[in-house]
């Protein structure tokens, strides 16, 4: 009986197969292959920051992350600064860029014209679409003299002399600082928030939406009743996708915030974030010690956007096997 | 019946707010691309697609050599990247279909999707440029090919998965082989959807700057070859934007108009070309 299934099957294959059998294998094979590469390249970008930054992680130890002195000449080198920039900045991106997506995503799903919706939605694409030289280009020569001589006079003069938040708002107004940083990363980062979030309102089923209005909600309730909660997962995945790209935006940073390895507490003033560390120096680190703290750097910040963006991905993966969406 | 005030007024300042939340965003658009057409096109002159880059303080000179060395890097970025990133993209959705490698490089390629870009450079710096000693334009296409990939692997997964089974069907009734099914009707099907993925890549990869930091660098001067360190206009604008001389200035306002034409002309032809696919 096997005997014969055996032999069907031999039989059984076209002529075409037959003659594909080897190629179908080798087709199999490059896909594969070119799959193995994506995870190869992941892991390698990995084990290369980490080796690369061996030198600095040998030499000092956890006072690299601790330590706030960056002194080149000296070869001693604490990444105090650039974490913390690289923090503060992408609180204020979240900051601003959180409530104004989820605005963005309310106005396109209930408020806009019907027709208008597809053309406000792929304008604030766009937004991602510019390249971040460009953000930095514009917030260098147009929006830091515009923060200079608008906004941060008017900071500082009301709120500079505040007793907890004073602190914060203090200092000359120069337009190039932390403040200026996180509100261009702000809108770098919100268009990425809003389209994940107007495509998760879009997909809660009507009829929710409508029994909820049937029970007498304004239009706010059902936004804050059922939308949110509903959509809940997937939308902290979109705000930490926008953190994992806040945290790692090099070169609109890299023109708006100064450049300097001055710890301080205030917004207005200029500090450095990780990625502007590596940008602004590494071409310029002529010793291996140096050279092997930015890649240090480098490994840190891989580090945490890899945590940052894992969390985002299984939060949007988390929505869709709870309401069964495949998309 | 009446709805409380309390609660109308809650229901109309979001509103108000969800408004205002869209022109802020839409704000910002036009400020940034008004500001980079005026100072742009203020700029923009004959020389600049026919000369080399200047040295700082002398007047004129265009970008030239950024130029073609941009062209470069991106056309080999994309002939690498784009040929992997198809065949990552077909095992996903169809050789390696719920295997337990494909749910895992799917997973990986949406992180290296947003992965910050400046460490792609660091990556290639220490694979490319350490070991063959000095900067390259062949460093920097390969970077830029490393975040063309996901971006392919993505668009691709997803045109292929969009592919009705009964198509599939069809082929391996008419007794072909899987790979031929794949080449000859998957690809023919999802063709438009997997070439509109590869041009919003080659859009990204247009802008990118910070991957080619520490890989192509930069050459002041006209240089053809891959094998040694290349102008290309991100770096340019970025060298020139940050200096203190208002020609170099002017021409890092000049290369940002060109780069923000051909990325916006890139993202609008794909939403065409994907509207088109979709009507089909």
């Amino acid at each position: 009986m096997n005997a014969t299934l055996a032999r069907e099957s031999e039989v059984a294959p076209s002529p075409l197969q037959k003659s594909g059998a080897g190629a179908d294998k080798l087709f199999q094979l490059i896909t594969a292959g070119a799959a193995w590469l994506v995870l190869v390249l992941l892991v390698g970008i990995a084990l290369s920051m980490a080796w690369g930054g061996r030198l600095a992680f040998q030499t000092f130890g956890w006072h690299f992350i601790t330590g706030k002195d960056w002194d080149v000449g000296a070869s001693k080198f604490g990444a105090l600064v650039p974490i913390y920039g690289t923090l503060v900045t992408s609180a204020i991106a979240l900051i601003i860029a959180v409530p104004v997506s989820i605005g963005i995503a309310l106005f396109l799903t209930d408020i806009a014209p019907r027709w208008s919706r597809a053309p406000i939605a792929i304008a604030i694409e766009l937004l991602a679409a510019i390249p971040s030289i460009i953000y930095g280009m514009w917030g260098l020569f147009l929006f830091a003299p515009f923060m200079a001589t608008h906004i941060e006079p008017w900071l500082s003069e009301h709120l500079g002399n505040k007793p907890v938040i004073g602190a914060l708002f203090s200092g000359p107004p120069i337009g190039i600082g932390m403040l200026t940083a996180g509100i261009v990363l702000g809108i770098m980062v919100l268009p990425f928030i809003a389209s994940v979030a107007r495509e998760v309102f879009n997909a809660v089923p009507a009829p929710l939406r409508e029994s909820a209005v049937a029970l007498g909600s304004t239009r706010w309730e059902v936004l804050r009743n059922v939308t949110l909660p509903y959509t809940r997962s997937a939308v902290i995945g979109a705000i930490f996708l926008g953190l994992g790209r806040a945290l790692g935006e090099t070169m609109a940073v890299t023109f708006v915030l100064g450049n300097a390895h001055d710890l301080s507490a205030s917004l207005l003033m200029p500090s450095n974030s990780i990625a502007a560390a590596i940008a602004n120096e590494f071409t310029e680190a002529d010793t291996d010690l140096y050279r092997s703290s930015l890649i240090a750097l480098g490994f840190l910040l891989f580090v945490v956007t890899f945590i940052v963006l894992t969390i985002a991905k299984l939060m949007l993966l988390r929505m869709n096997r709870q309401y069964g969406r495949t998309s | 019946m009446a709805i409380p005030i309390r609660r109308r007024a809650a229901d109309i300042t979001a509103f108000a707010f969800a408004t205002a939340a869209t022109v802020f965003g839409l704000v910002w658009l036009f400020w940034i691309l008004w500001t980079t057409l005026m100072h742009g096109a203020e700029a923009l002159t004959p020389t600049l697609f026919k000369e080399m880059t200047p040295p700082p303080g002398v007047s004129g000179g265009g970008l030239l050599n950024a130029f073609y060395g941009s062209a470069v890097m991106i056309l080999v970025g994309l002939v690498i990247g784009a040929p992997l990133g198809v065949a990552a993209g077909t095992f996903l959705a169809e050789h390696g279909r719920n295997t337990r490698l494909a749910s895992l490089v799917s997973f990986v390629n949406d992180i290296l999707l947003s992965a910050p870009s400046i460490i792609v450079g660091l990556f290639f710096y220490e694979l490319v440029v350490r070991p063959m000693g000095h900067f390259s334009g062949f460093a920097g296409a390969l970077a830029l090919a490393m975040i063309l990939l996901p971006i392919v692997v993505r668009t691709t997964e997803e045109s292929l998965r969009l592919i009705p089974d009964t198509m599939r069907e069809a082929g391996f009734a008419l007794g072909l082989p899987r790979w031929r099914v794949t080449r000859q009707i998957l690809y023919k099907a999802g063709l438009s959807a997997i070439l509109t993925g590869i041009l919003l890549g080659v859009a990204r990869i247009a802008g990118e700057t910070a991957p080619l930091l520490f890989t192509a660098l930069n050459n002041q001067f006209w240089s053809a070859s891959l094998n040694a360190p290349l102008a290309n206009v991100p770096v340019v604008i970025w060298q020139f934007a940050m200096s203190p001389y208002d020609d170099w200035q002017k021409l890092a306002w000049a290369g940002a108009f060109v780069l923000t034409v051909v990325v916006l002309v890139l993202n609008i032809l794909v939403r065409l070309l994907a509207r088109k696919g979709k009507q089909r």
